[in-house]
């Protein structure tokens, strides 16, 4: 029996959540890389809107207009800005070459769909299938964090990591109470303000984003 | 009716506001200790309705006053209040030694509020999903704090602690969505009810197992980072060593307590519904890779405050290793060990900031001969350091014993590893601090008095609690301990 057509939607928006994140590791233009961050975030709206309408829960409208205030407009707004006020453009070569990258990734993956069946199995929402998906998510966005050098792309990792998290906790219970998602949302909001402070205090420092001066403080032998 | 618990939570969210606008004022340290004053009065007033009629559960369900938490409430009020006041002459201090400017300064003491009331909110909450709101909060107000000095070193430290405790963070809010998935089957959707502690404890029986330890395995790892776990560790000694001195004292006395417990509030229900061990060896097996890493590393360092940074490592492997233990005996020690090494661990920071200002450097090598210009601080960093290496009668001593007695009981082949560790840690830190105390000095003066009553106030009730356990305190810990065995 075919799927009704709202829910091979929404498969469809988590597969597309996926591809991102692997655009998101095999990129590195940091432009590009915020502008994919916003556009995961539109996706993650756009299923918290389709569930919303689905399941009639009204707290998902919230959640998505949460998501796209802060996360499509709001979050990429401020890192454009920071990266024309700070002059980052480009991240250097990864730790580990792109292909190798990609490989590491596809493993990753499979990995992910193993970890989540115990939960699918449970789960007795409609969305189960797409937690394989959101663990992978979460997962691919570390593996952008570790690949990384500049500090701005591994911010961006981190974001990434926050979206797979919320899409995680959409498809598993149809979102956190609302208190907690507020919660999550201010202080998702009170980092990047931090470190906004933070990129401009290691640039007067440094004179660079680049990570490897953040390397000294080391074990003496 | 909750009165004092609003107190308790608005008094340092005042102060963060209030310090935020005057916060370089000349009398803003005195004015931050009013606040830390004011907040632990409403923390003993709390107590003292607890005592009085037990477990509360107040507005709207969202907090949770019982046997566990509300002595973490104390100690952290109280911890609190006596950092403020040691900050008042160090930060002065460093005020006139250019080291902070006017701004600095009132960041640093409307974040010191901010931090106090996070981790307050933390301690108190009923609601996990609001606890880890709490603890990632905890981590943004003090990452600034690290950084306060500018350097490249305090940079790359600040850096450090928020990207790992960020992404250990954001394990443990997998982990709560794990938990709230578990709940929710048994508690039914109506959601707000589904995070609430007091709820799942209730009904941890009928959680499903399957999920509930791969919830486990993510808060251990996620919270594990906050507690300074081996091998999620590497934030701990840079945040310590190149924030300012008071921030050391609290981060090492008390953030590392609030996230132990956030752990422990964790494993009280996932080992309700698990039938396995899981938990009990994860704790363990995570506190003894901790003692027995942190002993090494002990002898590798050279700045001060990096050597008892690690010595918090080891302690909360100790103390986590206790708890994963379990049992009545262990758990009343696990308590009690959280107690005696806050309170030491921020009196030898007190001394150290001192000591450190003196002698105008951190490194070991360049603090000789404290005895000399300042016998009070000699002796309270030789005292403390006595007190934290577990000699007899200090406090420290007798969670030691109690934990290494019942290790010998319940998980022998632990206890010769554990001995090796104190005995490697004993050496490293007596052989450090001994020339810095006695010997030829180099210190100078110092344009405001050092503040020594907290020091010797900490110690002194580290004393008394290794000789003598005051009889309701010793109930409250009994409590407390049934508590987490899950009775």
């Amino acid at each position: 029996m075919p799927l009704p057509l709202d829910l091979q939607i929404l498969n469809a928006l988590a597969a597309l959540l996926l591809l991102l994140s692997f655009a998101m590791l095999s990129q590195r233009r940091i432009v590009t890389l915020v502008n994919l961050l916003a556009f995961q975030g539109a996706l993650l709206c756009a299923a918290t809107l389709l569930l919303a309408w689905r399941t009639g829960e009204n707290h998902l409208y919230l959640s998505a207009l949460l998501t796209l205030t802060l996360k499509v407009v709001f979050l990429p707004w401020l890192l454009h800005r920071l990266i024309r006020r700070l002059g980052v453009y480009w991240d250097t070569e990864p730790v580990l070459n792109i292909p190798g990258t990609m490989l590491i990734a596809l493993l990753i993956v499979v990995f992910s769909f193993g970890l989540a069946q115990p939960i699918s199995e449970l789960a007795s929402t409609a969305t189960r299938n797409a937690i394989g998906i959101a663990v992978a998510v979460i997962l691919l966005a570390f593996l952008t964090m570790i690949t990384r050098r500049k500090a701005m792309s591994q911010v961006v990792g981190f974001l990434s990591m926050e979206n797979g998290l919320f899409f995680g906790a959409m498809s598993a219970t149809y979102g956190m109470p609302m208190i907690v998602e507020l919660g999550v949302a201010l202080d998702v909001l009170v980092a990047m303000l931090v470190l906004g402070v933070f990129f401009f205090q290691i640039r007067e420092q440094f004179d660079s984003l680049d990570l490897h001066h953040l390397e000294s403080l080391k074990e003496e032998e | 009716m909750s009165v004092e618990l609003i107190l308790l939570l608005a008094m340092p969210l005042l102060g963060a506001v209030t310090l935020g606008a005057y916060g370089a004022r000349r009398w803003a340290p005195d004015l931050n200790v009013a606040f830390s004053l004011a907040t632990f009065l409403a923390a003993c007033a709390l107590t003292a309705r607890v005592i009085g009629e037990g477990m509360q559960v107040m507005l709207r369900e969202q907090f949770l006053i019982d046997p566990f938490n509300v002595f973490l409430v104390t100690l952290t009020a109280f911890v609190g209040l006596t950092t403020a006041i040691f900050s008042r002459p160090y930060m002065r201090v460093e005020r006139e030694h250019g080291r902070v400017s006017a701004a600095q300064l009132r960041l640093y003491h409307s974040m010191y509020q901010l931090f106090m009331t996070t981790m307050l909110v933390a301690l108190t909450t009923n609601n996990l999903g609001l606890m880890w709101v709490a603890m990632e909060a905890a981590t943004l107000s003090t990452v600034l704090l690290v950084t306060l000095y500018r350097t490249p070193a305090s940079l790359e430290a600040g850096w450090k602690y928020f990207i790992l405790c960020g992404v250990g963070i954001a394990q443990a809010l997998f982990g709560t969505i794990l938990l709230y998935f578990a709940a929710e089957k048994v508690l039914g959707a109506e959601g707000v009810s589904a995070l609430l502690w007091t709820h799942l404890n209730a009904v941890k029986g009928q959680l499903e197992p399957a999920v509930l330890g791969l919830a486990f395995v993510f808060l251990l790892v996620g919270y594990g980072t906050k507690v300074g776990l081996a091998p999620l560790h590497n934030w701990l000694p840079d945040a310590h060593a190149e924030g300012p001195t008071p921030i050391s004292a609290v981060l090492s006395g008390l953030l590392l307590n609030v996230a132990i417990y956030a752990v422990v509030r964790c494993k009280v229900l996932v080992e309700g519904s698990l039938t396995s061990e899981l938990p009990s060896r994860m704790l363990m097996g995570f506190g003894l890779v901790s003692v027995v890493l942190a002993a090494f590393f002990l002898w590798r360092q050279r700045d001060i405050k990096r050597l008892f940074a690690y010595s918090s490592i080891e302690h909360m492997g100790i103390i986590t290793f206790a708890f994963g233990m379990g049992g009545p005996v262990a758990n009343f020690a696990a308590l009690l060990h959280m107690t005696v090494h806050s309170l030491t661990k921020s009196a030898i920071f007190f001394a150290v900031g001192h000591a450190a200002q003196k002698a105008g450097s951190q490194l070991m090598d360049d603090i000789r001969g404290l005895i000399t210009v300042s016998p009070t601080i000699g002796w309270g960093l030789m005292l403390g350091s006595l007190a934290i290496l577990g000699m007899p009668p200090f406090g420290v001593f007798a969670s030691e014993f109690l934990i290494l007695t019942t290790a010998m009981k319940q998980q022998p082949w632990a206890t010769p590893i554990l001995l090796m560790a104190l005995g490697v840690a004993f050496a490293a830190i007596f052989g450090r601090v001994q020339p810095m105390v006695f010997g030829e000095t180099t210190a100078k003066r110092l344009p405001h008095p050092p503040a020594l009553l907290p020091v010797f106030t900490h110690l002194g009730l580290v004393l008394m609690l290794g000789v003598f356990i005051p009889p309701y305190l010793a109930d409250w810990y009994r409590a407390a301990a049934r508590l987490i065995g899950g009775e």
